[in-house]
């Protein structure tokens, strides 16, 4: 049924998106799809790498190790945002389309007020992007 | 905070950039120093001493401004007075000094180092790019003095010189031109084109090109602090670079909100003038908040979609505006001027920028010194965001770009307002934009043009979107100083220092001549700034030679 799963994640706090790893796995395994694993980082030096190459690097490598540990087929798709705080949505639907994935799975934060003013990625994912979107809760 | 993910283990190193770069080796973590957490539902994610000292000092900064604006006024008249007038020799010299060092650099085999790596490529095209070079540097300023200054100098120059007790007492630049008209236009428009030439724009060129080349080709974090790297180590990541950045966020912060206050002054002065909506702090505040309210909009869409847009409207209304101007206006005299003017400007270059033994103190001090500590601690603002978006040009094109380019603009927006005003005078007999107020010469210039009531609207409309990137653009670099660096920290945490500076700008703003003790506060954080840029200057040349060992 799915050919292409996107898994968006941040690096940063890989421990938090455990969850979000499994499942996209299994969906994967059991549909025969590949994962593709987007990072956005910025072209300033920041906690993950000092050069949007050495984020790169590091993404394949995560992408490579899931791969072997999960038994799936991986890649690894790197975002340079200039303003990510802000303009990452927007910047991750495009990359969605582009990918031709035709499912997100992405782990999503409880919801809370700020919600009204900022929604969150996956919101913004799930009710702008033509792929199937699936939120996982930590 | 670090990061767990089983590639850390991976013994690879860090792979090459985008071509060659030279890394400086440090064991410092972009954000190591940093507390991540909420407030309610609100995440924050902020550099502790930083984020901390400066918010508090600000706050019993504007306490003291306000709780006692007598003495904070009597108290930093005097320190303004005694960095403008004492040092102006440093301020001139060391002004010198970096409009001599961007230049070498663009004839240096050191110009072709690229920001980025060698194989990086712009983030963003030359319009849009410019267009937020320009608008972060000085758009504001051409509104206000585009008229204004020109017209002073002049005024000064045709005055004469007058002595009292050996001391001249005249505002006229150098030797004056009393009686001679011809001769006051050029050294005014020269003085003028020498307060913003080449001389502010190689101040922000040094700092936003020590900040860049020390975050993309050295791996440091885009703060100030990281261009001290190759001068103290990795003690900047210390209580030294603790300080540099606070001074950093206080000059920023209280320049924006000085200048928000005074930008609302001069609004406030067009809409009175066209529509008679009344002066005063009600409207001011109103103006303020208005700002305020759509900086925060344009904060809420990024750089690209927020400060990039208005960036772009703003220098095409700008552009539209001049071109009115110098068509509407006496066009061949104009451009006659422009010519006329570049020649006065090289001439009297030499005589303009000697720092010592100088005869005409007034200018010299009063205006000169005090652009420089003006443009000086502006710098690690403009500075900061110019090196934000100029990842992937090479050191030569940023130093054409950031000095010669806009430099030109300057001499072009400036014979062509200026000019208008003053072949107004001299040729028409028409005094009203030489005896109107500072904030009003533009509208009154403006006045005897076609479609008056249009050209001001969109005169206001400029200095009201010129505040809006100002405020914007000063939000991310406070937000980004005040974050160790890191440009992706929560969006709550820059929407709060945009009402922050609003905030701070009304309240100043409703306290007797707190806005200006406050002026006279910031640029004095001008003097030790100076000396931060010369350290500058040191350390681009460390990290560019470094940068041109591996090419060889």
């Amino acid at each position: 049924m799915f050919k292409k799963i996107v898994v968006p994640l941040d690096l940063a706090h890989v421990e938090r998106l455990q969850k979000a790893l499994h499942v996209a796995a299994g969906l994967a395994r059991e549909h025969g799809a590949s994962i593709c694993y987007i990072g956005v980082t910025t072209a300033t030096p920041g906690p993950i790498a000092r050069t949007p190459e050495e984020f790169s690097a590091k993404l394949e490598a995560f992408a490579k190790a899931q791969g072997l540990e999960q038994g799936v087929k991986t890649e690894a798709h790197m975002l340079v945002s200039h303003d990510p705080a802000v303009q990452m949505d927007r910047e991750l639907e495009a990359a969605v389309t582009a990918l031709g994935a035709d499912l997100v799975v992405m782990a999503s934060h409880v919801p809370n007020v700020t919600d009204y003013v900022w929604s969150g990625h996956g919101a913004h994912l799930a009710a702008h992007s033509a792929a199937s979107v699936m939120l996982i809760r930590a | 905070m670090a990061d767990q993910s089983p590639q850390d283990q991976t013994p690879e190193g860090i792979p090459s950039p985008e071509g060659v770069v030279n890394l400086i080796d440090t064991d410092y973590e972009v954000g190591q120093d940093n507390v991540e957490g909420n407030i309610g539902p609100f995440g924050f994610d902020i550099h502790n001493p930083v984020f901390l000292i400066s918010g508090l000092s600000i706050v019993a900064f504007v306490f003291y401004a306000l709780a006692l604006p007598e003495q904070a006024d009597s108290a930093f008249s005097w320190l303004f007075a005694k960095v403008t007038k004492g040092f102006d020799w440093f301020f001139l010299g060391s002004a010198n000094i970096f409009v001599l060092f961007c230049l070498l650099l663009i004839v240096t085999p050191w110009g072709n180092v690229r920001l980025g790596g060698s194989e990086a490529t712009p983030d963003y095209s030359y319009i849009g790019w410019f267009a937020m070079l320009f608008a972060a540097g000085m758009g504001i300023g051409l509104m206000f003095y585009g008229v204004a200054e020109p017209m002073s100098h002049f005024s000064s120059s045709m005055g004469g010189t007058t002595v009292e007790n050996g001391v001249r007492t005249d505002w006229a630049p150098l030797g004056a031109a009393a009686g001679d008209e011809a001769e006051a236009v050029r050294l005014g428009m020269a003085a003028t084109i020498f307060h913003w030439g080449l001389h502010p724009w190689a101040i922000y060129a040094v700092v936003a090109l020590a900040l860049a080349l020390f975050s993309y080709n050295k791996g440091l974090p885009l703060t100030i602090r990281s261009a001290f790297h190759p001068i103290f180590g990795d003690a900047v990541w210390g209580w030294v670079g603790h300080i540099i950045d606070t001074l950093a966020v206080f000059a920023t912060l209280f320049g924006l909100a000085t200048s928000l206050g005074f930008g609302a002054t001069q609004a406030n002065a067009g809409l009175n003038e066209l529509f008679g909506i009344p002066v005063g702090s009600v409207t001011q505040v109103v103006l303020i908040s208005i700002i305020t309210a759509i900086a925060l909009i344009s904060v809420l869409r990024g750089l690209d979609g927020g400060v990039k847009v208005l960036s772009e409207i703003n220098m095409g209304l700008a552009l539209v505006l001049l071109l009115f101007v110098l068509l509407v206006g006496p066009t061949v005299y104009l451009l006659k001027l422009f010519g006329s003017s570049l020649v006065a400007y090289l001439e009297y270059l030499p005589a303009l920028s000697n720092p010592v033994g100088r005869e005409d103190v007034n200018f010299s001090q009063g205006w000169t010194s005090f652009y420089w500590a003006w443009w000086i601690s502006w710098s690690p603002f403009v500075g900061m965001f110019i090196a934000r978006v100029s990842r992937g040009r090479t050191v030569r094109e940023f130093v054409v770009c950031v000095l010669l380019i806009p430099s030109m603009v300057c001499v072009l927006w400036m014979s062509v307002f200026g000019g208008t005003a003053l072949h107004q005078v001299v040729a028409e007999g028409y005094t009203a934009a030489q005896d109107a107020a500072l904030e009003l010469k533009l509208f009154k210039m403006l006045d005897v043009l076609p479609l008056a009531a249009i050209t001001s609207l969109v005169g206001i409309v400029l200095v009201v979107v010129f505040f809006v990137t100002s405020s914007d653009s000063g939000s991310l670099v406070i937000d980004t100083i005040t974050a160790g660096g890191k440009i992706d920290a929560p969006v709550p945490q820059r929407a709060f220092w945009c009402v922050f500076e609003g905030a701070v700008a009304i309240v100043l703003l409703l306290s007797a001549g707190g806005l200006q003790s406050l002026q006279s506060m910031v640029i004095s954080t001008g003097l030790p700034f100076t000396l931060v840029l010369l350290l500058m200057c040191f350390a681009i040349a460390r990290g560019l030679i470094s940068e041109r060992r591996l090419h060889r």
